[in-house]
């Protein structure tokens, strides 16, 4: 049984918080350097051009790639092989998020209550946490802070399974087409597919930590994220919404078994600022 | 195009100049309001209080700000969601607001009321906070420093760049231009 050390998470998770805000992968900075050789408004060409600018001052100077540094998402896959000491997980992570968003001068947007006096939690803790278990002694952490912009715009349905790929490509195209300006465009689009209520959310939430750029290892639903992305690019909102070809960057499908009654469908949106970041320990 | 330099507080003749689509630079004073600080200063409209700023001609950009390292200005500091305004900024142009900064959709009440006073609605691009923060000189908080980055923050601005929407001659620019490039 190998062990780990709660402070070892605590110290990885600050640094991802402060790694992940301030340097975009190059996942998403390369889609936004094709969408620059591809755009043909003027207007959103030189939004793109802001955008690769500020993802280089951030970078050069150390300062949050947009203010809105959002919720601490963390996927853990847990090696069941692997025995945590000297703490509970989601202490440790909190701990670090705490410890990062403080020191690294993140904003902190966490409310303690969601309906009464929204006061606010003053760290950005707490975090949101999934954990799988999973075979081996290793663990894997993958955080995105979320901002609220976005996360705003985002939508789970329950089709019925007659509504078949034609509705299912609708539901998805129209809430993003709702969304319009408001998730600062250009957007990754994550989608999930198929489980319950709550398992199709968080598959798409879990399709933004995809790097941009690879599609669903099934060809069909590869073929269809092609599909959807197409569809949104010609609705024409573009770059922030003012106008031009650029509106989605990538559209990231994630799949699960459907019960034999449903076709649950959910629709997670992120801005170009699509932050997320991996670390083994 | 080139964009337009222009100069804040802006008179009524500024405000007509500017059309749906073009880009600009802001330089001068400006002033920072998020959902709370616009709540309190609808309260002191209704209750016929002083407000603790001047709105005659002012800039209004919705931010929330992350906190400035040591030797910094201002944090990342980009746009947020409007949307969230809608309800009050009918009464701060009233109150002689002629711009507001932010991102995203507006309602048609507020598209009438930038007609009917004579105000802009711009955005700023969204999710550019390092590169905006850039051209913010100088800030300080003029009102309600108990609201942390909420609070009301007076900026010195300068080449601030950022795109007409929705103009005071009832023009569009989220619907326009999505129309031109939609196939
Ligand atoms: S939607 Fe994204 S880019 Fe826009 S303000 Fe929110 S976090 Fe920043």
């Amino acid at each position: 049984m190998r062990e780990l050390a709660a402070s070892t998470i605590t110290d990885q998770v600050a640094e991802m918080c402060e790694e992940a805000n301030i340097y975009l992968g190059e996942d998403v900075f390369s889609a936004l350097k094709d969408a620059l050789e591809t755009e043909e408004s003027p207007t959103g060409k030189e939004v793109l051009k802001q955008l690769i600018e500020n993802v280089e001052i951030a970078r050069n100077e150390q300062i949050p790639i947009c203010q809105d540094t959002g919720f601490a998402v963390f996927f853990v896959e847990w090696g069941q092989d692997v025995h945590l000491t000297g703490g509970s997980l989601e202490e440790a992570i909190n701990a670090g998020v705490k410890r990062g968003y403080d020191e690294g001068y993140l904003r902190k947007s966490i409310v303690k209550d969601p309906l009464f006096d929204r006061k606010n939690t003053g760290d950005n803790t707490p975090a949101v946490i999934y954990t799988d278990m999973v075979p081996g002694d290793k663990v894997k952490i993958s955080f995105a802070p979320k901002g609220g912009g976005s996360e705003n715009m985002s939508a789970v349905k329950m089709l019925k399974p007659s509504d078949g790929e034609e509705g299912f490509v609708d539901f998805v195209v129209n809430q993003v087409k709702t969304a319009g300006p408001n998730p600062c465009p250009p957007i990754v689009v994550g989608v999930g597919i198929g489980g319950t209520f709550d398992k199709v959310a968080v598959l798409s939430k879990k399709a933004l930590f995809r790097p941009v750029g690879e599609s669903n290892p099934d060809p069909r639903f590869a073929e269809l994220e092609k599909k959807i992305k197409d569809k949104i690019n010609d609705l024409g909102v573009g770059p922030q919404g003012f106008g031009g070809r650029t509106f989605a960057l990538a559209v990231h499908i994630e799949d699960y078994p459907s019960h034999i009654a449903s076709m649950a469908a959910a629709v997670n949106l992120n801005c170009h600022a699509c932050r997320h970041l991996e670390r083994e320990l | 195009m080139e964009p337009k330099k222009i100069q804040a507080p802006l008179s009524d003749d500024d405000v007509m100049a500017l059309k749906a689509g073009d880009t600009v630079l802001i330089n001068g004073v400006i002033y920072t309001a998020r959902d709370a600080a616009h709540k309190k200063l609808v309260e002191l409209m209704d209750k016929g209080e002083d407000l603790p700023i001047d709105l005659q001609g002012q800039f209004i950009f919705y931010v929330g700000p992350t906190p400035a390292k040591p030797g910094q200005a201002i944090g990342s500091a980009g746009p947020t969601t409007s949307g969230r305004m809608d309800a009050y900024t009918p009464k701060m142009l009233e109150k002689g607001m002629k711009a507001c900064i932010g991102k995203g959709l507006r309602s048609q009440v507020v598209k009438d009321a930038l007609k009917e006073h004579k105000g802009v609605y711009l955005a700023a691009t969204g999710g550019a906070g390092a590169l905006l923060s850039k051209k913010i000189k100088k800030s300080e908080v003029v009102a309600y420093p108990e609201l942390g980055p909420e609070a009301i923050h007076r900026l010195e601005v300068e080449d601030f760049p950022a795109t007409v929407v929705n103009d005071a001659y009832g023009n569009d620019l989220y619907e326009e231009g999505a129309k031109q490039y939609a196939r």
